[in-house]
């Protein structure tokens, strides 16, 4: 075998590692050793790579993998639970940087390789780049995390993306100098990038990451093109499918299309809908009157939204939970597709806070068991649970799959105040005969019903 | 070395298609350590960043340079944080 194939063969074993180390998150219990494998696969391809070529600059390579290495070591370790949407933001960032960077390298040592594979290389990587930064900004609360839009914004991004096209074609006549084209291109898709990253905003910022994600993965199969590579190619085409799929998940949690997504801008209507309110009949409860019906109930679902994940409450809800069970109840987490910030946010907050994973059901298991359920517990859900979405046409949420808590026997909902959710919109369910709300911080709240529960 | 366009197409449609079936049984409890993960594996350009870093001292050196400190970011933070979180699944 010469050294072309052994390289080859080893980029295909690091492929396998890849492939069965995600075939292996199909079950938290092998998901471990999963992600393990993966990242042999991932040194493997660092090997082939090494011992393809002669010509290295080691004391380069061994900075840039310490820098690397030291900040990603850093990232990993510091990195909180809820900050984990910020950090894909990011790390989706750094590979499309990555990838856009590998094409420009390749562009500036004079490649042989397609032009139109290297510019379309250096177009997918930098708008992911740029709009994974935007995306990080709004996460962060460094820009507005409200959709910003204004009029002609849509077609001012089909003329960036027109301009980098006709760049692009243009080159076949050689009406203007490579390096011109080249550079305004890369110019193009840094702009493009933040023109579709700042009209999405609000709730819609989990397909944003999705996609982001997905974007990374292309742009590492465009880069994989570029060099002739098998192993970036199959790498790429694996994470560009996963966001593909989480995207399209997120969607459909949110009954939402992904074009609708991208040029809808829903998370900026100040829904005028929300101000023609019906009177609802709303009855307050205290604490300890919710820990008396939570004892006398035998089966309770919590509902965790994002808001509990923001008061940090997920750690005594927990303790909740364990209190009841201790009194031989059954207990369950309802899971909405949207309930966090990312795809299974709320799943990775709630095993923070040592919640066994087998009692976290997602929508289509937890919705036949509302129906013999004597308590839902909504804890800072909002139009996750709204009835409205059933059978409210006129609702902007209307079609959007929902939790069936309003079967529940008795919904016991903890709200900060009455402020309408994400959507903006105002929640039937509060007025509902079987719902009590008990109004106040979660973690408050919480740590008193801990209480009442105990005396009880 | 020669590069095969159709040959990479082949790959890329079946690498495709393999992504699809695995990771649609990829349950959504694990969906955000499966984006970790696979910021992890869209790493991966490391392997074309290591080929940019030659010792030819030339400009294209340096961008290599800047891709791999990105990709090692991605790499080395993308399993270390994944694994983390799997670490907190946990039966009852």
């Amino acid at each position: 075998m010469d050294q072309i194939q052994i390289t080859n063969l080893l980029y295909l074993i690091a492929a396998i590692g890849f492939i069965v180390g995600i075939k292996r998150l199909s079950h938290p219990r092998t998901a471990r050793s999963g992600n393990f494998l993966a990242s042999l696969g991932m040194l493997v391809a660092i090997i082939a790579t090494l011992t393809s070529g002669t010509n290295f600059d080691w004391p380069l390579i061994g900075l840039g993998v310490g820098i690397g290495s030291i900040l990603g070591i850093l990232v990993a370790i510091r990195i909180q639970m809820t900050q984990m949407p910020q950090m894909v933001a990011i790390f989706n960032g750094l590979g499309g940087a990555a990838s856009a960077l590998v094409a420009s390298a390749a562009y500036l040592s004079g490649s042989d390789s397609s032009y139109i594979i290297m510019c379309m290389s250096v177009l997918i990587g930098t708008l992911t780049f740029s709009g994974s930064f935007v995306a990080f900004g709004k996460l962060q609360g460094f820009i507005s995390g409200k959709a910003i839009t204004f009029t002609g914004q849509q077609a001012i991004n089909a003329l960036i993306f027109g301009s980098a096209m006709a760049l692009l074609t243009v080159h076949n006549f050689n009406l203007l100098p490579d390096d011109t084209i080249f550079y305004t291109i890369t110019a193009l898709a840094l702009m493009l990038g933040i023109g579709l990253t700042i009209p999405i905003g609000g709730a819609d910022m989990p397909v944003v990451i999705s996609l982001l994600n997905s974007y990374s993965g292309i742009a590492a199969t465009a880069t994989g093109f570029l060099l002739g590579n098998n192993a970036l190619i199959i790498s790429g085409s694996l994470v560009g499918a996963s966001g593909l799929i989480l995207t399209n998940i997120m969607c459909k949690g949110m009954n939402r299309s992904l074009v609708n997504v991208i040029f809808g801008a829903v998370g900026s209507e100040s829904s005028s809908d929300a101000s023609i309110q019906k009177e609802m009949n709303i009855k307050s409860y205290s604490t300890i009157e919710a820990a008396m019906i939570l004892d006398a109930a035998e089966k309770i679902i919590i509902v965790p939204g994002y808001g509990l994940a923001v008061a940090q409450a997920q750690h005594v809800a927990r303790e909740v939970a364990d209190t009841l069970e201790a009194q031989g109840k059954k207990v369950l987490y309802a899971i909405h597709p949207v309930a966090g910030r990312m795809p299974g946010h709320m799943n990775v907050l709630l095993a923070e806070a040592n919640v066994p994973y087998d009692l976290l059901k997602d929508l289509d298991e937890i919705n036949p068991e509302f129906e013999d359920c004597d308590v839902a517990l909504i804890l800072g859900a909002n139009d996750v649970v709204n009835p409205a979405a059933r059978h409210d046409q006129s609702s902007p949420i209307y079609g959007m799959p929902i939790l069936n808590v309003d079967k529940a026997r008795t919904v016991i909902i903890n709200k900060r105040s009455m402020n309408p959710g994400f959507a903006g919109v105002q929640n039937e369910l509060f007025g509902y005969d079987n719902s009590i709300m008990v109004f106040g911080d979660a973690k408050d709240m919480l740590n008193d019903l801990l209480k009442e529960l105990r005396e009880l | 070395m020669e590069i095969n366009i159709i040959n990479l197409i082949t790959i890329f449609i079946l690498a495709v298609f393999v992504g699809n079936e695995i990771i649609n049984k990829v349950p959504p409890t694990l969906h955000t350590p499966l984006m970790s993960g696979s910021n992890a594996i869209s790493g991966i350009a490391i392997v074309g960043a290591l080929l940019a870093i030659t010792a030819d001292g030339e400009l294209s050196t340096y961008f290599g340079l800047a891709a791999l400190i990105c990709a090692t970011i991605n790499v080395v933070g993308g399993f270390l944080v994944t694994d983390r979180m799997l670490k907190m699944f946990k039966k009852k």
